[in-house]
């Protein structure tokens, strides 16, 4: 496995990560995404326990510029868990999430990960229900969203041309004056995808995109999300294996907070270990 | 294209009102009484029925003060999500600040005479003006003190608060402790605010005898022209970007961060704003009632503001102003004649509103005339809603 011995070279604590000498975890904000050894992600050795219950152990994941992963597990394998440590919004009992070479994801807050690039959907679509489809998108506008400037904040006519073409692709536009909340459930999923877009993130984490979408709309889905990958990196957690099929190139799949297999999706899906957890119904 | 144009040329205050017609009813309202109440009280002679009397007078100056610290708590609770069960404190608070001025401008003509101290620093037998009562022989100090005062308690409250994202009704509990620790505090003669007295038997204000007529009237205008000025702000909050942001707050805090907004700050710069409105709130009400106590710390307080805005309707500026104005009338009314029923009356309205009108007086209405006319604009406030720029674009 070439790529292995690449992440091994990398890992090097000695050499690549300086920082990573204790105590000197929260210096570690860097402002600059640093890709030069093309991985995106890097989680390594997280564990986080709810009452004493592990919702993940020691989990590793490394995820490539560019790349699009597709997450497969049973229900409780603790994926959900994983996006709300690398979004800020648990912090890990023990492990490491940095966003590239420098940034400390356990360091930071949800907003500043926000702003360093990472994006998320979530399970259950989470969108601004009394907001209209344009001013969702408005609000999750790539800007400097601090108080002050954000009180005299005017739309340029760029930005609003962004918006435009964002509701074309989700393919709101009719929709646009909509209150969000009079959505269809599909409808909610794409908009908040608009929002992830109008974001511009480096790293897009979506957790089950297609939950209550059309079999057109699950299509569409699918181009989307693989038009995206090359310029973004995309992690999508999904059950529809129809669907992580049509999509993916490398799939994770994770079994009470561990990675068991990890390759093409027949590889995975030849996995003896996989068959017994998982894929075996 | 030519539609944004168009509004371009328009002034901020026109692009603000132009699509609410809530609020220009309310404005409407309000400069009439503005100008009718004072002209009707000072040049309609007393025996005439259109006379208005100098207690009304006062009255209606003390509803406009309460219908600013409505708006205060609608800002927080109706755009915000965050249900402040202390905001009392503030009002409160910036009315001591006046009180304190008022008290100074007294010098010796309280019982005891004493040209330095005020009369219940004389009957406690103390020596010399403990230190923060200084400056506030001074008008313009006192005012800063009106502003700063509830400004920076909420400021350090709420940075605490936010900060360690107490939401909910844990919030609220904790405003109520604050408020109710602020009364107790008040209580206490040591703390050298005149005890459970409070300051009272005020004289003048900026050289002008409280009880004359043109003072009261002065009060009156000042009151309106501040609870204007307030609304006007407030209206411009909500319709910039950062009013969006609040109410995608209180709807999807998550969502917020996730998306980058710093949430905390958020909060913490409404309600901060919003403890300033309150405090001058307070500095208005003082002058027009003639004393300021540690009663009006009382959580109760804060709690009867909270059924104001819930009856009118949170979440509209407007709605805010109509509950403050038809809670304390119908306060008004019950004290005087059936002084025991106000609380169960007060409770049970709010009872009431609760289940059967969650979005108070104005969202009832707002639903029933969109229900006749289904294109009627949403709840939430919108810089878009005549602009529609992408219309524009789309037509062109
Ligand atoms: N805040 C929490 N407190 C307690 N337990 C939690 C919490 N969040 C998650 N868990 C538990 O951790 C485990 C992993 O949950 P998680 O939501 O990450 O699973 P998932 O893989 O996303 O599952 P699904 O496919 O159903 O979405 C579950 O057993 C869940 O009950
Ligand atoms: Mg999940």
């Amino acid at each position: 496995m070439p790529s292995k011995s690449k992440f091994k070279e990398v890992m090097r604590r000695d050499r690549v990560f300086d920082f990573m000498v204790p105590g000197g975890r929260h210096a570690v904000i860097a402002k600059q995404l640093d890709i030069s050894h093309d991985i995106v992600l890097y989680v390594e050795g997280i564990s986080v326990s709810f009452d004493g219950f592990k919702a993940l152990n020691d989990l590793n994941l490394y995820i490539n510029n560019g790349e699009l992963r597709c997450i497969i597990g049973p229900n409780g394998a603790g994926k959900t868990t994983m996006m709300d440590v690398i979004t800020g919004k648990t912090k890990p009992d023990a492990g490491t999430a940095f966003f590239g070479q420098t940034m400390d994801l356990t360091a930071m807050s949800e907003y500043e990960i926000a702003a360093a690039g990472i994006g998320r959907k979530f399970q259950k679509p989470t969108i601004f229900p009394e907001h209209t489809v344009f001013e969702n998108l408005e609000l999750a506008m790539h800007c400097d969203k601090r108080v002050w400037t954000t009180l005299f904040a005017r739309l340029s006519s760029a930005q609003q041309d962004r918006i435009l073409e964002i509701v074309d692709t989700i393919m709101l536009a009719a929709q646009i004056n909509l209150q969000a909340k009079n959505l269809s459930h599909g409808q909610k999923q794409w908009l908040e995808i608009g929002m992830l877009l109008m974001q511009n993130p480096q790293l897009l984490l979506v957790d089950e995109p297609i939950a209550g979408m059309t079999q057109q709309e699950t299509e569409r889905t699918a181009e989307l999300l693989t038009s995206l990958a090359g310029q973004h990196s995309v992690v999508v957690v999904e059950h529809d294996m129809e669907f992580v099929r049509s999509i993916a190139k490398t799939v994770t799949v994770l079994h009470e907070g561990h990675v068991l297999a990890e390759g093409s999706m027949d590889e995975v899906q030849n996995n003896q270990q996989v068959i017994e957890v998982y894929l075996g119904e | 294209m030519t539609a944004q144009a168009h509004i371009k040329n328009k002034s901020l205050i026109t692009q603000l009102f132009m699509s609410d017609k809530g609020s220009q009813i309310f404005f409407a309202l309000l400069m009439t009484m503005t100008i009718v109440v004072p002209i009707l009280h000072l040049a309609v002679p007393a025996d005439s029925a259109l006379h208005v009397s100098a207690y009304t007078l006062t009255l209606l100056g003390k509803y406009l003060s309460f219908a600013l610290l409505a708006i205060a708590l609608d800002l927080v609770w109706g755009y915000c999500g965050i249900l402040s069960l202390g905001h009392a404190a503030f009002f409160a608070l910036g009315g001591y600040a006046m009180g304190m001025y008022l008290m100074r401008q007294i010098a010796d003509r309280g019982v005891y005479g004493n040209p330095e101290l005020p009369d219940f620093m004389v009957f406690l037998d103390w020596q010399e003006l403990p230190w923060f009562w200084y400056g506030f022989d001074q008008f313009w100090f006192a005012m800063l003190m009106v502003i700063l005062v509830p400004g920076l308690l909420a400021y350090i409250f709420g940075w605490l608060a936010f900060r360690s994202r107490v939401t909910g009704v844990y919030l609220s509990i904790i405003t109520q402790a604050l408020t109710y620790a602020l009364m107790l505090a008040f209580f206490r003669n040591e703390m050298g605010f005149g005890g459970n007295n409070g300051l009272t038997d005020f004289k003048d204000i900026l050289g002008y005898n409280l009880q004359d007529d043109s003072t009261r009237v002065a009060l009156f205008l000042a009151s309106a022209i501040m609870l204007i000025i307030g609304y006007t702000v407030a209206k411009f909050i909500i319709n910039s970007k950062l009013g969006r942001v609040t109410v995608a707050i209180r709807d999807a805090e998550d969502r917020a961060r996730f998306v980058g907004y710093k949430v905390e700050n958020y909060k913490l710069w409404v309600f901060t704003f919003s403890a300033v409105l309150a405090g001058i709130a307070g500095a208005l009400y003082v002058p027009q009632v003639g004393i300021i106590n540690p009663g009006e710390f009382s959580p109760l307080n804060s709690i009867e503001l909270v059924v104001w805005v819930a009856v009118g309707g949170r979440g509209y500026l407007y709605g805010a102003v109509l509950g403050a104005f038809i809670v304390n009338f119908a306060k008004t009314y019950f004290t005087a004649v059936l002084p025991e029923v106000w609380l169960f009356a007060l409770g049970g309205l709010f009872i009431f509103v609760t289940i059967f009108m969650p979005q108070g007086i104005v969202g009832l209405i707002a639903k029933l005339t969109s229900k006749k006319n289904p294109s009627s604009s949403p709840p939430i406030e919108n810089q878009f809603s005549e602009q529609k720029p992408w219309k524009s674009k789309a037509d062109a």
